[in-house]
């Protein structure tokens, strides 16, 4: 993995020169704090946008204007104040560091326990990696293979510019400007994120990644994903990392869209590790993201999430089911610890006939953490023969954490099939010293417990990834026995 | 190997052992026999090291050490292996993930590298045909479902597995038909050594036709009462308990 960090570096700066060459105090180019009509209009006009992006955008602002802040989640935070962030700042292209030796020791051996490769440890901590003069360049090898096929994977400004037809006609179309107070904003002020589009018929022969997308590297605080598969597509995309995040924006509201037209599939992964705040919950991430995917006729989406990290988690990746005989997935890990608080889940909404859904959530709570599951399923009156299969399992780490369900279901329909199964378990002592009497010491035996408890979600991710975030769940849980 | 000297243990302020002296020497197999409420999985849980036991006097010194200046898992790791009375389900962690976890974290913990998969392979291959183990079984969840047999069945799977040097079975027998008992047994028997040994808690005599002891050892109200050769626990079985009740008074 190396080799694609320091080719991604390496054009990653070639293109900034380029992009921002015009510029001569690029890098201390922050906006002033605050938001109003003049600070989304300059955020549209520093991303070259057309007008009608602009006007879009404004839109969204006068609709956010008139929307209060959601209370109904069951999470406990100090709003944040929105005329004191700064809604845009020009990415550096200065490195934090000028040697490994000056990032945090901590941060370094969770890179190390994680398994990242030193060259990545660099990226992701902000250090100047040399850039080797490679032979041949894998992400250009990588691009290449996805134009020859037409797949289009590219930042979400650039696809706003190169294929405004693709853009106008989806964006907003699952997830539109006022669907919610965070909703809103992110489409107000989005300056990060990814497009991607599978013609007709194509499968997408790697799963994609944000990591691999030269320019976009890091996370924005307000992300704006937009995945279009076309007919009996498929594509797999992965999004985050397991290395932890350290990021001054407190505030992250994201938005992603999925649309999968008939016959298609999209395949979702998610591993978010933001910071969580410190032991006693001081700091840490507020995470607010509306993640929605359509399905058409015969169409599958399928979700599935690690989410350790952030101090507030307030997110539901959803499913309108739309054509017939479509489906939808959701499989979920939520790890709290500390003083973390997770109000996550799904919604599935069947509209067309035959769709069916399921829903896998496994909650794991430690320390004085609270995670609740929150989820919908809906069946519309012409949901003819709509089913639906939802399993919250709940474990506990001692006594001071929570763990809360709160399903909601609504039919309309008389031939659905819901099926709803809660479990609620604790980490039991005898668990333990069963483990430990065969060697295995406390730390590695709630490890083993708890992938054993999540194996079921794990399972679902790619490889790759379900044994980075195997190692995730083990370093999230460490020292919340003991 | 094992030389318990003068043990008294525990919980809270109640006293269950008041006073147990016994030596096991490499290659010895001892009986613990005794009616219910002696202590008798008390004594195998302070071998162990489960922490609600307190031990408030005596030693209980293993190759040299002393183990109640020792964790749990230290214990596993110098080879004390407790067969449980009642194995915990642990849900979504198979047998064999299980096993390849304890087995590396003792190697770990020796200082050895984790051992090669082909080797594991072969191990588990082994082990399960000699005590007639599905292959199916290995790939369920640990005592998740498992009738009593299989899970004392499994119990003895991961001691073969682990090779310990000083095993203690707490009524591995209960739970068993005459079937399983005998494969049991023949497990236990083929990994005999002169340099392991056994430690056999049991309520009945049945076992011990099969797994052979050297010594018998009576154990009431926290003491060894009586102890003798392989005959006392026919007299056992004969007499039940009170006779001995009736000789101490």
């Amino acid at each position: 993995m190396g080799k694609f960090t320091e080719d991604d570096l390496k054009k990653d700066l070639e293109t900034k020169e380029y992009e921002y060459g015009f510029y001569t105090d690029i890098e201390s180019e922050t906006f002033p704090i605050g938001l109003d009509e003049s600070i989304v209009r300059a955020i549209s006009k520093k991303k070259e946008e057309p007008e009608w992006m602009t006007q879009w955008r404004l839109e969204a602002f006068k609709i956010w204007q008139s929307m209060t802040e959601p209370e109904w989640a069951n999470v406990h935070y100090q709003k944040p104040d929105f005329q004191n962030i700064s809604y845009y700042s020009a990415p550096s292209k200065k490195p934090k560091y000028d040697s490994i030796d000056q990032v945090d020791p901590e941060l370094l051996d969770t890179f190390r326990r994680l398994g990242i490769s030193l060259d990545e440890q660099k990226k992701l901590a902000g250090v100047a990696v040399d850039i080797v003069i490679d032979s041949v360049s894998v992400a250009t090898t990588f691009k290449d293979t996805l134009a020859k096929k037409g797949i289009i994977f590219c930042p979400i400004s650039e696809a706003i510019r190169e294929y405004p037809d693709l853009v106008k006609q989806y964006l907003g179309s699952v997830v539109p400007q006022k669907d919610n107070y965070y909703a809103a904003l992110n489409s107000a002020v989005f300056s990060d994120g990814s497009f991607c589009y599978i013609p007709k018929g194509v499968r997408c022969p790697m799963e994609l990644s944000t990591y691999f997308r030269i320019n976009q590297a890091g996370t924005g605080q307000f992300e704006r994903t937009l995945v279009i598969a076309d007919q009996d597509s498929y594509v797999s995309y992965l999004e985050g990392c397991t290395a932890p995040s350290r990021d001054e924006n407190q505030l992250h509201a994201a938005v992603v869209e999925l649309i999968a037209l008939d016959g298609a599939e999209i395949k979702y992964s998610t591993v978010q590790n933001w910071f969580p705040g410190d032991k006693n919950g001081k700091g840490g991430v507020y995470n607010f993201v509306t993640k929605r995917g359509l399905c058409e006729t015969r169409a599958k989406i399928s979700w599935t999430q690690v989410e350790t990290g952030s101090a507030v988690t307030w997110k539901y990746p959803s499913c309108i089911l739309k054509g017939d005989d479509s489906i939808g997935e959701f499989y979920s890990i939520a790890v709290t610890n500390n003083y973390q608080q997770a109000d996550t889940g799904t919604k599935m909404i069947h509209i067309g006939k035959n769709t069916r859904s399921t829903i896998i959530s496994k909650g794991i709570s430690a320390g004085h953490s609270q995670n609740s599951y929150r989820g919908l399923v809906k069946i519309h009156a012409r949901a003819q023969n709509a089913r639906n299969f939802s399993q919250c399992d709940s474990l506990l780490m001692g006594n001071l954490c929570g763990a809360h369900t709160f399903p909601y279901i609504e039919v309309e329909n008389k031939t659905a099939k819901i099926e709803h199964e809660a479990t609620t378990s604790k980490i039991g002592e005898d668990q333990i010293f069963y483990c430990n009497q065969r060697g295995i010491e406390t730390e590695k035996a709630i490890a083993l417990i708890v992938n054993g408890f999540s194996k079921e979600v794990l399972n679902k991710l790619p490889m790759e990834f379900a044994v980075e975030a195997q190692k995730l769940l083990e370093i999230s849980l460490e020292g919340s026995v003991g | 190997m094992l030389d318990i000297q003068n043990l008294h243990a525990g919980v809270d302020d109640k006293n269950i052992l008041k006073g147990i002296s016994l030596k096991v020497n490499a290659g010895e197999i001892h009986a613990i026999m005794g009616p219910n409420g002696a202590g008798k999985s008390t004594f195998a849980s302070i071998l162990a090291g489960k922490e609600e036991f307190q031990v408030t006097q005596g030693t209980m010194m293993f190759e040299g050490e002393d183990l109640s200046e020792l964790s749990p898992e230290e214990r596993a790791h110098k080879g004390v292996f407790l067969s449980f009375q009642y194995p915990v389900e642990i849900p979504g962690v198979t047998v064999t993930n299980f096993i390849k976890t304890a087995i590396n974290q003792t190697r770990k913990a020796q200082g050895l590298e984790d051992m090669p998969a082909g080797e594991m392979l072969k191990q588990i291959k082994q082990v399960s045909e000699m005590l007639d183990i599905d292959r199916k079984f290995l790939s369920r969840s640990l005592n998740e479902g498992f009738s009593g047999g299989e899970k004392k069945r499994n119990e003895i799977f991961q001691m073969a597995m682990l090779a310990p040097k000083l095993a203690i079975l707490d009524e591995t027998d209960s739970g068993l038909d005459i079937d399983a008992l005998r494969i049991v047994a023949s497990g236990v028997n083929k990994l005999r050594s002169d340099q392991n040994a056994v430690i056999v808690i049991t309520h009945y005599q049945r076992l011990l036709d099969h797994i052979v002891p050297d010594f018998v050892h009576v154990l009431m109200d926290g003491k060894i009462v009586k102890s003798g050769t392989k005959e006392l626990a026919y007299e056992l079985e004969e007499k039940g308990y009170d006779w001995i009740k009736e000789a101490l008074k």
